[in-house]
């Protein structure tokens, strides 16, 4: 995979966004029709377990992103959260991105607090040709601390996976009375980077609760992040100037979330083109390439 | 579409003086198109203010609407715990000031009986009423009010419009709670984008009873406009959201004053 893409693909893609755009969309996009495709590290396949979400059939999600010029999507699955089957779990998953040509990439779940975890890792590489996995430490109930942890995040890098780690899936305060999650404490992650090179590690959901020096320090040690649950005015060029350029990816959340939130954040911000085109697309093809 | 925001905060955003912190937040709004921001609240935030603390962060709306009359409405900070006061401070910043609405935070539970004199002057005034609602699994702040809270008081007083800030924040929730008031307004502002809020809010409530906000500069304009313009709801929903329905309760205290907009 390299970092930019052909001009052919690009020109087709802006043709594409130009014929199906709703005002949202033309919105969205009218100020960087210059810029390349969308690359979403942040979607969902299956149901989250608390509603339906509007766009939780695959081929209204894939219309969705189509519509908003998205290339590629990084998708685990809900049924992550909570089966104990991951095996089948992740099988639909790549099934389901296989079907929708090849916009949809999965990112399969492994829990290392399972039995026999690492032949799950094995599926994720081997079978299922899935360039990263997708951990869910506090709803699969272990710290970062666990040495388990630490022993998924070595083999993963030894097969140059992209871990990505969601921190929360939804605001704690809304969420199921009987499901209480806490967010997941991100800070022996900064201890374990350092000495696991070359791991490819991004959180999700990351920035309601981690900030300020916590970030700085994660940031530093070599973790990516996305865009998804970032906040406050101009927020995502706010953070380029924390944080450098090339750690921050774009990410929506869908179906949880509307994804016009992630789209129009690029739209408030104001970026240099090269800020623009690596957040749109290009640090994550890095990331996975 | 017109797009204005019902709910907008000096705090969180740059700036050194509330007029540099407005004409930032008027620049973000440009970039998404929104022309008219409700602001309200100064900085530092305070939770129960004493009536010299809500005065100064009132003079700082006062300073910022007033640099920027074409694009602003302000609404008066208030706090129930101080009744006189704040009757007071409602008559300097509505009755004889410019500005167009009422805030109340989480001072005071929005039921208890000190909010009866201030939402009859407010109603008098045809001030729009805004009273932040939140419904946290993880515990209210002692004086912060729910949705069932704002019911309470909405059925004391079933003429005025009130609006339920975040519609609870834990929505599924609020809009059941606010449904049957129909003197209620469910504000969309504040919280993550979840898909669905929307397009049940509209369906429970209604498009005529739906107001887009942000809270912004503590969010972004982005998210929340997301809430709307990624709902799978009519154009004609979306306008009455985006600007229509604050703009059909808040033309009566404009009129009175005179106030183009
Ligand atoms: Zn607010």
């Amino acid at each position: 995979m390299t970092v930019d893409f052909p001009r052919r693909t690009f020109l087709k893609s802006s043709l594409a966004v130009a014929a199906l755009a709703t005002p949202a969309a033309r919105a969205a996009d009218s100020t960087r029709a210059a810029g390349l495709g969308l690359v979403d590290t942040n979607v969902n396949l299956s149901r989250w377990p608390f509603r339906r979400c509007p766009l939780d059939e695959p081929p209204a999600l894939v219309a969705k992103l189509r519509e908003h010029g998205v290339e590629q999507s990084w998708a685990g699955t809900f049924d992550g959260l909570l089966h104990k089957d991951l095996g089948s779990a992740n099988a639909r998953l790549a099934a389901e991105c296989r079907a929708h040509g090849n916009l949809l990439v999965p990112f399969g779940s492994v829990n290392p607090k399972l039995p026999d975890w690492e032949q799950e890792l094995r599926r994720c590489a081997e079978v299922h040709r899935m360039p990263g996995i997708r951990l869910h430490p506090n709803y699969h109930g272990y710290k970062l601390d666990d040495p388990a942890f630490a022993r998924l995040l070595t083999l993963a890098s030894e097969r140059k996976l992209v871990v990505q780690l969601a921190v929360v899936m939804e605001d704690e305060r809304t969420l199921h009375p009987l499901v209480q999650v806490p967010p997941v404490d991100t800070a022996p992650l900064v201890d374990l980077l350092k000495k696991t090179p070359g791991v490819r590690l991004q959180l999700l959901n990351a920035f309601r609760t981690v900030r300020g020096e916590p970030l700085l320090r994660l940031a530093a040690a070599g973790a990516h992040f996305e865009i998804a649950m970032l906040e406050g005015v101009g927020s995502v060029a706010g953070l380029t100037k924390q944080l450098p350029a090339e750690r921050i990816l774009f990410g929506s959340h869908a179906p949880l979330f509307y994804f016009e939130s992630a789209v129009l954040k690029l739209k408030e911000s104001i970026f240099t083109p090269e800020q623009d085109r690596a957040i749109r697309s290009g640090n994550a093809l890095r990331l996975r390439a | 579409m017109t797009i204005w925001d019902l709910h907008v905060h000096m705090s969180g955003a740059p700036g050194a003086t509330p007029t540099e912190r407005m004409a930032q937040l008027i620049a973000f709004a440009d970039r998404m198109g929104i022309e008219r921001l409700c602001v309200y609240m100064g900085i530092p935030w305070s939770k129960d203010p004493p009536p010299e603390t809500f005065r100064k962060e009132n003079d700082q709306v006062l300073e910022a609407i007033g640099k920027f009359p074409d694009r602003t409405f302000g609404f008066v900070y208030l706090n129930p715990k101080h009744v006189e006061a704040s009757l007071a401070e409602l008559d300097r910043c509505v009755a004889r000031g410019p500005m167009v609405g009422v805030k109340l935070w989480v001072a005071h539970r929005c039921n208890a009986a000190e909010l009866d004199p201030i939402i009859k002057r407010a109603g008098e005034l045809q001030a729009v009423i805004f009273q932040h609602t939140w419904l946290k699994v993880t515990g209210n702040d002692p004086g912060e009010s729910t949705p069932f809270d704002l019911a309470e008081l909405a059925a004391r007083y079933p003429a005025t419009p009130i609006i339920c800030g975040h519609t609870g924040g834990d929505w599924e929730r609020g809009i059941r709670a606010i449904r049957a008031h129909k003197n209620l307004y469910a504000d969309l502002a504040g919280s993550d984008p979840v898909a669905g809020y929307t397009e049940m809010a509209v369906r429970e409530l209604g498009p005529e009873r739906v107001i887009y906000g942000s809270d912004a500069g503590g969010r972004s304009f982005a998210s929340q406009l997301g809430k709307v313009l990624g709902a799978q709801i009519s154009d004609a929903a979306k306008q009455l959201i985006l600007s229509g329905n604050l703009r059909r309760l808040i033309t009566p205290i404009l009129q009175r004053k005179g106030i183009k907009a």
